[in-house]
């Protein structure tokens, strides 16, 4: 993250990328930590939230430990020149909660548009899928649902100190 | 899965703090003590349940969720086509690298589900890992890759998103 950003946030990444403490008071252990003044981390986060480099903060779920074993990813080969519009409706639906337009990798991969599908069951996965397809009608041209069979690994973000 | 055995053992204030504190965990002085009151429950006891689903794995972290492009790093999806002889040391090769920050075994519906006539099959779609690489710097994303493929021996195709229409990762726990 060379240009954008200094080192305070960098090491902001760094000290919190694996969780925050869980003491009552975490902002001050980090102050700590970093040897600079609370009201600077305070004041960092707050930024860096409000800017958006940091999505959110709070608890981030095993999704097959609260319930969603069925995991599908959804992905549909449709026109290019319709792929904008198709997309905001799709991650506008409910159940999708993730929806990017990724390029073909011809000739293995015809599909660009990617939308993740969370459910408790295949089946249920499957009718959302339907729902994609009804959408889409004649603008979809072949699809596929990868459904995760297992998690290999799940630790978000790692940079180097 | 053997993950979803955790369900069971998830109380009714369990699940209360995994939905409502998946985002808005507050920036201030004693942010837990804050969170546990809005959920009627005291400091001690939410620290102690957060550490508790850290441990039983029921939470993969408790923290902030970075958008690394925002600070001028990369998430790239890709995925790898795996013999089913080799699957064992391949995962440990990719899981190996600190870049790799997900990585999922899939397989197609189109390959493996029920037959279905209304679905045309699609030939050569068998990319059965796919992982997200995240990186310090946009150049770092295609190291990452020759280093993966060096260390494999297999081919890596990158899948970066060109365009994100949606992103929202909140779930609600199911029972």
């Amino acid at each position: 993250m060379s240009a954008a950003a200094d080192d305070l946030e960098r090491r902001l990444v760094l000290a919190t990328q694996g969780g925050l403490p869980l003491v009552p008071r975490p902002y001050h252990a980090l102050a700590e930590q970093l040897g600079v003044p609370v009201e600077q981390v305070l004041a960092r986060l707050s930024g860096m939230l409000e800017c958006g480099v940091i999505r959110r903060i709070g608890a981030v779920p095993n999704h097959y430990a609260i319930g969603y074993t069925a995991n599908g990813m959804s992905v549909w080969d449709v026109p290019d020149e319709r792929i904008d519009e198709l997309g905001a409706r799709i991650g506008a639906l409910d159940f999708v909660t993730h929806c990017y337009h990724r390029p073909r990798r011809m000739p293995e991969w015809p599909y660009n548009l990617f939308a993740m599908v969370h459910g408790t069951s295949r089946d249920e996965v499957l009718a959302k899928v339907a729902r994609i397809a009804e959408l889409l009608g004649a603008d979809c041209r072949a699809h596929d649902v990868l459904f995760s069979t297992q998690i290999l690994k799940k630790t978000g973000l790692r940079i180097g100190a | 899965m053997r993950e979803s055995a955790a369900l069971n053992t998830l109380d009714a204030l369990d699940r209360a703090i995994i939905d409502r504190l998946q985002g808005d965990f507050p920036v201030c002085e004693s942010p837990y003590a804050e969170a546990a009151a809005a959920l009627g429950i005291d400091e001690a006891e939410l620290l102690a349940r957060l550490q508790r689903l850290l441990e039983t794995r029921v939470l993969t972290r408790f923290g902030p969720m970075f958008q690394i492009e925002r600070m001028g790093g990369a998430f790239v999806l890709a995925a790898m086509r795996v013999p089913e002889a080799d699957w064992e040391r391949v995962v440990a090769v990719v899981n190996a690298f600190p870049e790799v920050a997900h990585n999922y075994r899939r397989e197609s519906w189109q390959r493996h589900g029920q037959a279905d006539e209304a679905i045309g099959a699609i030939e050569a779609n068998e990319f059965n890992m796919w992982f997200v690489l995240a990186t310090e710097t946009p150049d770092g994303i295609a190291e990452a890759v020759k280093k993966i493929e060096a260390a494999s021996g297999l081919p890596v195709f990158p899948f970066p998103k060109l365009k994100e229409y949606f992103v929202e990762m909140k779930l609600a726990v199911r029972a």
